[in-house]
């Protein structure tokens, strides 16, 4: 086992690995900007070095600090958390040439699965689905009409060189097509330089499902089960949830194989995420993997009973897999992402926190960094803290989040909590049927409304 | 691996002979061990060496050795405005002189122009020198050759011209 580690990242996540590390006693580095002197992971950490002045570009996000930071101190090996460097395949590289160890997946998977196209290729290589579609860009009108008619409609037109949403045209049905393909062409062109377009089936209402992944040393791979995720807004996940509503026993059963086999197929090492796409009608399609821990790991290790951040690091120590086959979930947990923004309008709400007193009592689990009289430096990303419940149903589960909501007490900032404390009394919520595109259609009421008994 | 008896050994001769510190390195371990540092006396205050500079905490054995390092630093009294910190940019460890061999860069009371090197910072094998940011005078080295120093440590305090 590793006797020092290096953690490159802040807040609540350093703090985990920080966790982990005191359990298995390995000593910790922790590196900060000169913003986040007074940070917890810093003070809990056994050593720590300044890298940079707050701009991540400067310190969370230059690799030669970081890696100075680690020979300076005689780190074994550096943690990458979720974010910053931790899919950086060059980052992972020039660890392993300056004999630092890295805890986390080989930099060729983070390097294949990163381009998501290639990630694209390497799923159906490996017998996995992925959403039907072209995989060049379209060249000739009728075939593209032959292709949307094999894929069926609606479909959707995506600008190759676009992203976050833009450059997008859904096709409702063939008498559109065309026009539809020329009208995004030349948007495309104009606002990304390159008409170039594929085309996809578009699922209407689709549920992100994601699969956690663990694999060793020697070649052995298992998940973990599923986390439910659709409840986003911009593609930002507010509520995470295991196991999903959506989910029966036969379509887990067949979702986790199809993930264990891509992951057996790269020979994926360390933690990571195989992301799907339900359809209504029950079929499912690859999205993307993420090589790396993410934010709402502490859904699955509450229904498991598993610590990843330890296995990670046993996994990286070169121990093998000793987690049994066909984990299965007990019970049901639910988290919230506590973001200090202002739940309506989602302006971030950097600044002091003035009162801070976490909820505890049965199945109730808080990661957080934050604490009273910390200040909020504006710099980075408002996660604040994660607040996770644990019940023996999902009903429980979610009385037992309404009750830690409401015993949550965060002042001086704005917090997501009102958002999540209506999002949870939501009867679509409640039902357990909903799609991603919940938040679009989700609309908050406003605090002096609810105030006033509205 | 070393011995128990022999790690013990090679502390003594650290502290006995106030060595700044001393690293074994072998194929399968690394060893370092930090002698015991001068305090840094921030600017602006009394600039006379003491056994009780910046230790309010120390022990009297600590202030003994303190002392040591203080005049083994030097100080020379600040006398105008503008006296500042030059601290480093990166981090790395601290060298004084450009190799083992040669002399340091400055010494206490030498006049340097704006961008002279100062020190090195070695940080993943490369050398990044570190240039002074104003003409003027060294009145006190920060930096402890072969240290290691982390983004913003005080390496020189210079009075500019």
């Amino acid at each position: 086992m590793f006797r020092k580690i290096l953690i490159a990242n802040r807040g609540e996540i350093a703090l985990r690995i920080i966790q982990a590390c005191r359990e298995l006693g390995i000593r910790t580095v922790a590196v900060y900007s000169t913003a986040d002197r007074d940070s917890l992971h810093v003070t809990y950490a056994d050593e720590e070095v300044c890298i940079g002045p707050p701009p991540s570009s400067q310190s969370y996000l230059n690799i030669s600090s970081v890696i100075s930071a680690a020979e300076i101190t005689g780190a074994e090996a550096v943690h990458p958390g979720y974010g910053f460097l931790a899919e950086n395949a060059s980052f992972a590289e020039a660890l392993e040439e300056c004999r630092i160890g890295w805890i986390g997946p080989q930099a060729k998977s983070i390097r294949l699965m990163g381009d998501k196209s290639k990630a694209r290729q390497t799923a159906l290589e490996a017998g996995v689905p992925v959403v039907p579609g072209t995989t060049e860009p379209i060249t000739a009108v009728d075939e593209a009409k032959r292709m949307a008619a094999e894929v069926g409609y609606p479909v959707i037109l995506k600008a190759a060189a676009g992203g976050g949403g833009r450059g997008m045209r859904i096709v409702q049905d063939e008498s559109q097509f065309e026009s539809q393909l020329e009208t995004a062409s030349e948007e495309a062109e104009r606002a990304f330089g390159d008409g170039a377009v594929y085309l996809e089936k578009y699922l209407v209402e689709p549920r992100h499902i994601e699969f956690q992944i663990l694999g060793d040393r020697f070649g052995r791979v298992v998940h973990l089960g599923e986390r439910e995720c659709s409840i986003q807004r911009r593609h930002q996940k507010l509520i995470e949830e295991a196991p999903s509503p959506a989910l029966s026993g036969d379509l887990r059963q067949r979702m986790g194989e199809a993930a264990v086999r891509l992951a057996q197929y790269v020979g994926y090492q360390n933690a990571g995420t195989v992301e799907f796409l339900l359809d209504q009608d029950g079929s499912f399609f690859f999205m993307e993997m993420n090589t790396r821990i993410q934010v709402e790991h502490p859904v699955t290790e509450v229904v498991t009973g598993l610590d990843l951040v330890k296995l990670q690091l046993k996994i990286a120590a070169g121990e093998p897999l000793e987690v049994g086959e066909g984990i299965t979930a007990r019970g049901h947990a639910i988290e919230c992402r506590i973001n200090a923004e202002h739940p309506e309008t989602l302006t971030p709400s950097p600044g002091k926190i003035t009162t801070f007193h976490p909820p505890g009592g049965p199945g109730v689990r808080v990661d957080t960094h934050a604490y009273e009289h910390y200040v909020i430096p504006p710099h980075y990303d408002s996660l604040i803290g994660k607040l996770i419940v644990h019940g023996a149903d999902r009903q429980e589960a979610m009385v037992r989040m309404e009750r830690a909501l409401d015993f949550f007490v965060i002042e001086g900032v704005h917090t997501s909590i009102a958002l999540q404390r209506q999002i949870i009394q939501d009867p679509r919520f409640r039902s357990g049927e909903f799609s991603t595109r919940f938040m679009e259609r989700f609309r908050m009421i406003p605090a002096e409304a609810v105030a006033q008994g509205a | 691996m070393l011995t128990f008896e022999q790690i013990k050994e090679l502390i003594d001769i650290v502290c006995q002979k106030g060595l700044q510190g001393l690293e074994v390195e072998r194929s399968d371990f690394r060893l370092r061990i930090d002698g015991r540092a001068a305090p840094r006396v921030p600017v602006g205050q009394e600039l006379v060496p003491s056994a009780d500079a910046g230790a309010s905490e120390a022990n009297p054995m600590e202030s003994a050795e303190n002392e040591a390092g203080a005049v083994e630093t030097g100080l020379l009294q600040a006398t105008g405005d503008g006296v500042h910190t030059i601290t480093s940019p990166i981090v790395g460890t601290f060298y004084a002189s450009p190799s083992p061999e040669a002399d340091p860069y400055v010494q206490i009371g030498d006049e340097v122009k704006k961008g002279q090197v100062l020190c090195i910072v070695e940080a993943m094998k490369l050398m990044n020198e570190i240039e002074s940011d104003s003409d003027g005078t060294i009145i006190q080295i920060i930096g402890r050759d072969a240290q290691p120093v982390e983004f913003g440590e005080p390496l020189f305090v210079i009075q500019p011209a």
